[in-house]
């Protein structure tokens, strides 16, 4: 018999089922994912780094305002959504680009936000992937919600909440853990722990043995996974997912991972940490150790590698001309989506918008 | 909507809420009512009694003890098809949500434009008046006024109670709905069957030709005493009852205004930047050659509000009322 502490503490040791050499390890709780999955995830690693990448490029053109990005992270990105059914829901927030592409939403109304064009670019209601979240953490008492809501009609739904190390530190991570636990809400809270919050370190925010172990007040199981290891992930995410599917309540997940770029182009790492810090990790690279095992099983070769590498370039170079394009939104817009129906006064300053803009244009 | 009186009722404005409330569980299986003791105490001033027993726990629940937690689970659930009503037990208790409201419940609707509207209704039991000890008194209804994107209500009325709820239940967007809890216990006979105007409608309580007095929620009454006073002294006094703070209704604020060339504002809150100051510019603006003097206000002091032992220096009462009428520039005095 197992008592309540070992049902809630995560395991000793992040979950890890294939090693930075891409040696695979057995474990007695965790599978390890079919070998057709291994290799679409890596095509969806490899894609979601060109993406990164991309984007990357076009804040340094000049085409988007700035961009978080998850380089080094694109395993917990694409594990978080490979575990999700059609009518699951996603939570994302400003760092989770990648997963929301790889969920399937228009990689280019992804980014129109970054480019200004808007504050979200994409219908949440398409492919059930909430708007990204800025403020930290206030998402995950609205995963709760919509979890809560599909339990009351019935509906087969698990909403997978997103979040970073830095807003475990934010009341509504509590608010939100204790209330999908006091209402059994099928939600799985995935924290990417990439150890800095702009320049603050993990340490910082917590002490804390891990930020799994916050479960345990919570009374919501928590487990930790190695965050680059995307067959690790897999099956940590799957099986909480089932959990919670199941109707055993919300599950607690940390990814330990890194954020081996600055918090975004604006910022500048080498103010609060060195190059020494941020090798060992680069060694640990998502992709490299999938590809390492995927070779050595024989699951892939020189041409399927150039394959995935293709499209993936194919997809970079779409979000590329995509986001090239200059589109400039109707400044009537400012008043359209407040209400229902605008307010007297909205519907006055409309009027005097479009009057001063027409007489810009004459 | 369903009504179940036809006939007069002699109602308080608890009750009448507790029915709107009712009626709306009743009419729309979406309609979920929660927050802190809503449930098997009906809350601590009794507006959600017995609906727990009625409709279930599903439907009426008691949450954690934690508001942004509350505001952010209405959020989500009124993205998924629910339509929520949150109770926040006191005013200064709604603060901890605040960044919920502003963030999300006001801009969800913006942002996504207009693909994830929201719904729901905050309930704020507010204001002074009832003795009642620090924290428990705030009226902060000008932070949510100032807040694009939200509705924002204050009854001050049995009848517009019941009525202003129902339709902030139905109303497609987020409603900050202000209830005055010093009239919790005020009664009136009310035909229930009988629809008051909808949210942003102004209505004109007393007519008078001299001068008007606007008022909303726990002034209203006050208000209506003054003018009572005036009258036995030979002073017709208007008083306008705002009923909803956004949308604001400057047409009849306006025509009522311009009827009679001079105004004063009764509100509770702090009169630094706050709704009256609003009233006061906005009336200014659109009435300045109908004035025959600039608007006066009556409002609480900027102050935190007082403890129960000096709190009726800080309520707008009659006399002040009177004695902002008598400033406002007569020409025969």
């Amino acid at each position: 018999m197992t008592t309540v502490e070992e049902r809630l503490l995560p395991s000793a040791e992040p979950i890890q089922l294939i090693d930075e050499h891409g040696v695979p390890h057995d474990h007695p709780q965790y599978r390890l994912p079919a070998e057709q999955t291994l290799v679409d995830g890596y095509a969806q690693l490899v894609k979601g780094r060109r993406i990164n990448d991309q984007a990357g490029a076009l804040v340094r053109q000049g085409r988007l305002a700035v961009y978080p990005s998850s380089h080094g992270q694109e395993a917990c990105q694409v594990a978080a959504t490979m575990v999700l059914r059609d009518q699951d829901w996603l939570f994302p927030t400003y760092r989770d680009t990648v997963s929301i592409i790889s969920r399937g939403v228009d990689p280019i109304e992804t980014l129109t936000l970054l480019r200004g064009d808007w504050h979200s670019g994409y219908d949440p209601y398409q492919r059930n992937v909430a708007p990204q979240a800025t403020p930290l953490a206030t998402q995950l008492i609205h995963a709760v919600g919509v979890a809560h809501a599909a339990r009351l009609k019935g509906e087969d739904t698990v909403v997978m909440a997103l979040c970073g190390d830095g807003a475990t530190s934010e009341g509504d991570f509590h608010e939100a853990l204790n209330f999908a636990a006091v209402f059994k809400a099928p939600v799985v809270f995935f924290i990417q722990n990439n150890e800095y919050a702009i320049s603050v370190p993990l340490a910082r925010q917590t002490v804390a043995p891990s930020l799994a172990h916050k479960g345990i007040g919570y009374g919501v199981p928590g487990e930790r996974a190695d965050g680059n290891d995307l067959a690790g992930l897999l099956a940590v995410l799957g099986q909480a997912v089932d959990k919670a599917r199941a109707g055993e309540g919300p599950q607690l997940i940390e990814a330990h991972t890194y954020r081996v770029q600055a918090h975004t182009n604006a910022d500048d790492a080498t103010r609060y940490r060195n190059d020494a810090e941020v090798a060992p990790w680069l060694e640990r690279d998502p992709l490299k150790r999938l590809e390492a095992y995927l070779v050595e099983r024989g699951l892939l070769d020189e041409a399927s590698k150039n394959k995935v590498v293709a499209a993936a370039d194919q997809a970079a170079e779409t979000l590329r001309i995509g986001l090239m394009e200059e589109v400039q939104p109707d400044p009537a817009e400012l008043f359209d989506y407040l209400y229902a129906e605008k307010t007297p006064q909205l519907r006055e300053q409309a009027a005097f918008l479009q009057d001063e803009l027409a007489r810009e244009e004459a | 909507m369903t009504m179940t009186a036809t006939t007069l009722l002699k109602l308080t404005m608890a009750q009448a809420l507790n029915q709107a409330l009712r009626d709306a569980m009743k009419a729309d299986e979406t309609v979920l009512m929660f927050g802190e003791d809503v449930g098997a105490l009906g809350g601590v001033f009794r507006i959600t009694d017995g609906l727990t027993a009625e409709f279930g726990e599903d439907r009426c629940f008691d949450t954690p003890l934690a508001e942004s937690g509350i505001v952010g689970m209405a959020v989500g659930l009124a993205m998924n098809g629910m339509r929520p009503v949150v109770e926040m037990q006191f005013d200064a208790f709604g603060y901890p949500a605040f960044e919920q409201v502003v963030s999300h419940v006001a801009k969800m609707r913006n942002r996504t434009r207009g693909r994830v509207t929201l719904p729901m209704v905050i309930r704020m039991p507010y204001a002074g008046g009832i003795g009642g000890v620090e924290h428990h008194c705030d009226s902060s209804e000008s932070y949510y006024a100032h807040t694009p994107g939200l509705t924002v209500v204050a009854p001050a009325t049995v009848a517009d109670a019941y009525t202003l709820l129902r339709k902030a239940i139905e109303h497609p967007d987020p409603v900050i709905f202000m209830e005055p809890k010093k009239l919790y216990w005020a009664k009136e006979e009310v035909d229930l069957s009988v629809s008051q105007p909808g949210i942003g409608k102004a209505v004109v309580r007393r007519e008078g030709r001299d001068a008007t007095l606007i008022a909303y929620g726990p002034t209203v009454p006050i208000a209506l005493e003054a003018a009572e006073v005036a009258a036995a002294d030979g002073r017709q006094l208007q008083v306008v009852d705002l009923r909803s703070i956004v949308p604001f209704d400057d047409e009849t604020v306006c025509t009522a205004v311009r009827s009679t060339g001079r105004a004063v504002v009764v509100a509770e809150a702090s009169g630094f930047a706050s709704v009256s100051s609003e009233i006061v510019a906005r009336v200014t603006e659109r009435c300045f050659h109908s004035l025959a003097a600039p608007i006066r206000r009556v409002t609480g002091f900027d102050i935190p509000y007082p403890p129960p032992k000096l709190e009726r220096h800080q309520l707008p009462g009659v006399d002040r009322i009177l004695d902002a009428v008598d400033d406002l520039q007569w020409e025969d005095s």
